[in-house]
């Protein structure tokens, strides 16, 4: 396999709705820096925004200010939020919303000019092409993209990450970059549990099917402090297809009801506050009601009017045409039939929820040399995407500053061999296990020894320490994975690290002894949320060396 | 079946050192055959997400749910226009619907 040397100032490693705007503001503040986005796929459409978005579910309106946007997510999240990162994020998201109109976004306006109000900090958006404005805007500068390049590694002296690893997925090459400092932006990780739908309908799911992971493995082998793992993100999502339920209740203000036809948050989780509950009691009523014979639920689309089924299908062509798809099916007609939802696998991501990169406010991880942004960075639940455009332009800001002076190291011939041989061994193999394999083994781990869909989300340390016992032996069984070609080759290292991410994960969910977040992370032996012992951060740290991961507290 | 390709309709992104299809497509799933038809490589791997229906500039491909998902049938393309998306759906009896949605502000608006 031949090797592809690259030298650059600052190498971006994902460009999706964080990493194109990083490097736009990295251009913006001094041309003349090098950047890389190195991507996977094809940053014109990829990650979570391929479809588009339409929505920006973090804004602050007229009368709202960064004090008030962190008390809220403080209380979603039940005490536990890095307030500083939420409140940095909280203060740069108008600027950056407004960055990205002039990109070319539409955004629905009053006709004073300001943004239309769609949710108490929601703005409506016509974003089907948002992908490909940000990614215009990515070529309007001198970032050197390398499309369809999968970062595998980073380079690592022991001191400082000095760069990347990455394998051409088209080109078959194999890809030095060296850089003076590195931004992660690789989003969460799907495909860890097992998803709603099996077999051929594997991949229609809520979660990009390719944000695998990759950043958080690359950064636990490399030693990097992760925070909060354990608060799992499940979605709420229209049943088979998964297309946002906030779009129907907030665009259209459809009322969740149950199969007998009642307002089931309002008559039987008044306690947790009916209607205007968190975020994760919507989830857990759900569960709840299914439990207790009165699924499924629904969101009520039945009193709608003819000028509202029209805009709820304008809106989500822009952002998940498969509902389209299954409204078709049924005779197109939302009105005549209630909307079915349940809730998701549970997917490890740092944009709804919190888990990633432990990191200061000026987005530095624990690593020297290493930024985190966007998904990807931990303890700033509901950022969503205008709070990632914030994390990359306060990384990119603080990458700037800080290779004033750096100079690039060498690299290492044994390093660079090491992870050559690593990626190319599933290559060699003749028979051994394939990527389709190991992924359902894992996924099967997950749902039953750590609390997914089949367990309704519940979590208990006996079925977690079996899970950490079958991670352990799936990961010893990793050096017979086999990959027949590059797209293959592709799976197989996708599997590798989903496993190194799912046994962090177990590890925390193990940690936290309390139940803090509904169905998020609900311990079935201890039922209680305990302030007084647990009103603390999970992280943990991996060691490659012994193979172990260190469990640490940081308080709140 | 998650996305259906017209063999009749693709011209095969003739020319291109890459089909419109396969260099668009998040998950790599599109690429090019012998015959130089378009083909995705594992239907089960798809997401759905419509990116190679709106690629394609001569609407080859259609997408469609998984059986399992959505037996009665259904199918979707889409059209892309420099300031908007024109969608076309097609339901189980065959009757269609079409929406034109704003995509993106053209300078000087
Ligand atoms: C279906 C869906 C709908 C959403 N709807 C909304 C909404 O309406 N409003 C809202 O505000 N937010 C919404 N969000 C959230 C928002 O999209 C995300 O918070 C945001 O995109 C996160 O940005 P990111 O850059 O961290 O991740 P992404 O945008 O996903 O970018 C990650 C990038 O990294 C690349 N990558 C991954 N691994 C590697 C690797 N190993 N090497 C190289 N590249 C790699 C990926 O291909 C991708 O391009 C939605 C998310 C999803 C999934
Ligand atoms: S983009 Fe359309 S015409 Fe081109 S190869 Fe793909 S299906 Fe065929
Ligand atoms: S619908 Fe999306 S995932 Fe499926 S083949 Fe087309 S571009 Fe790829």
């Amino acid at each position: 396999m031949s090797t592809i040397r690259i030298d650059t100032d600052i190498l971006i490693i994902g460009g999706g709705a964080a990493g194109c705007f990083a490097a736009v503001e990295v251009h913006k503040k001094s041309p003349n820096c090098r950047v890389v986005v190195m991507e996977k796929s094809q940053i014109e459409r990829s990650g979570c925004l391929a479809m588009g978005l339409n929505a920006i579910n973090a804004y602050l309106h007229s009368g709202q200010t960064p004090e008030s946007y962190v008390a809220y997510v403080e209380r979603e999240f039940e005490g536990v939020i890095r307030k500083d990162l939420v409140y940095t994020i909280a203060q740069g998201l108008n600027v950056a919303v407004k960055d990205v109109e002039e990109m070319g976004l539409p955004v629905e306006k009053n006709e004073d000019g300001t943004y239309k109000k769609r949710g108490k900090r929601s703005i409506r958006i016509f974003g089907e092409r948002l992908k490909p404005i940000l990614a215009e805007a990515v070529t309007k500068t001198r970032t050197q993209v390398l499309n369809r390049v999968v970062a595998t590694n980073f380079i690592y002296n022991g001191e400082r990450i000095c760069g990347a690893f990455g394998y051409g997925i088209r080109d078959g090459k194999f890809y030095v970059v060296r850089a003076k400092a590195v931004i992660v932006a690789t989003g969460g990780a799907s495909g860890i549990y097992r998803p709603n739908n099996p077999g051929e309908a594997r991949h229609l799911m809520w979660y990009c099917p390719w944000n695998v992971g990759t950043g958080y493995a690359m950064g636990i082998r490399a030693g990097a402090e992760m925070t909060s793992f354990e608060n799992r993100f499940i979605a709420l999502r229209v049943k088979d297809v998964h297309a946002p339920t906030g779009t129907i209740a907030v665009g259209v203000h459809s009322k969740q009801i149950n199969a007998r036809g009642e307002d089931y948050l309002e008559l039987y989780y008044k306690h947790l506050g009916g209607n205007k509950c968190l975020t994760q009691h919507r989830l857990l009523a759900t569960v709840e009601e299914t439990k207790a014979g009165r699924g499924p639920c629904y969101l009520d689309t039945t009193t709608l009017n003819e000028a509202d089924e029209r805009r709820l299908k304008e809106d989500f062509l822009s952002m998940n045409p498969q509902i389209i798809l299954l409204w078709a099916s049924e005779g197109m007609d939302p009105r005549r039939k209630p909307v079915e939802i349940q809730g998701t696998e549970p997917f490890v991501v740092g944009g709804h929820c919190q888990s990633g990169y432990w990191i200061d406010k000026e987005r530095r991880t624990t690593l020297k040399g290493l930024y985190a942004a966007g998904e990807v960075a931990g303890g700033a639940p509901k950022k969503y995407v205008s709070g990632s455009w914030v994390e990359a332009r306060i990384a990119a800001m603080t990458a700037l500053e800080e290779i004033k002076g750096v100079s690039l190291e060498d690299v290492d011939g044994g390093l660079v061999q090491n992870e050559k041989t690593r990626i190319l061994t599933p290559l060699t193999k003749k028979a051994g296990i394939s990527p389709l394999e190991v992924r359902e083994r894992l996924q099967k781990i997950m749902d039953e020894y750590a609390g997914g869909i089949s367990m309704n989300y519940a979590l208990h340390e006996e079925r977690l320490l079996e899970a950490r016992r079958l991670l352990k032996c799936l990961k010893g069984r990793l050096k017979d994975i086999a990959a027949v070609n590059n797209y293959n080759l592709v799976e197989a290292l996708e599997c590798i690290d989903r496993v190194d991410v799912a046994r962090v994960l177990v590890e925390h969910l193990i940690h936290r002894k309390e139940t803090r977040w509904a169905c998020y992370q609900t311990r079935l032996d201890y039922p209680k949320k305990e302030d007084s012992r647990w009103l603390t951060f999970v992280n943990s740290v991996y060691s490659a060396e012994t193979d172990e991961i260190k469990m640490i507290e940081r308080p709140v | 079946m998650s996305i259906f390709i017209d063999e009749n309709i693709c011209n095969g992104c003739k020319g291109l050192p890459e089909a419109r299809c396969e260099r668009i497509c998040p998950g790599d799933l599109c690429y090019r055959k012998e015959n130089t038809k378009a083909a995705i490589r594992d239907q089960s791997a798809c997401w759905t997400c419509a990116c190679c229906v709106k690629e394609c500039p001569v609407q080859a491909i259609e997408l469609r749910l998984p059986f399992q998902a959505c037996s009665n049938g259904a199918s979707l393309k889409a059209k892309l226009k420099r300031d908007k998306t024109i969608w076309t759906v097609w339901d189980a009896g065959g009757h269609q619907e079409e929406f034109i949605i704003q995509a993106r502000c053209l300078k000087g608006d």
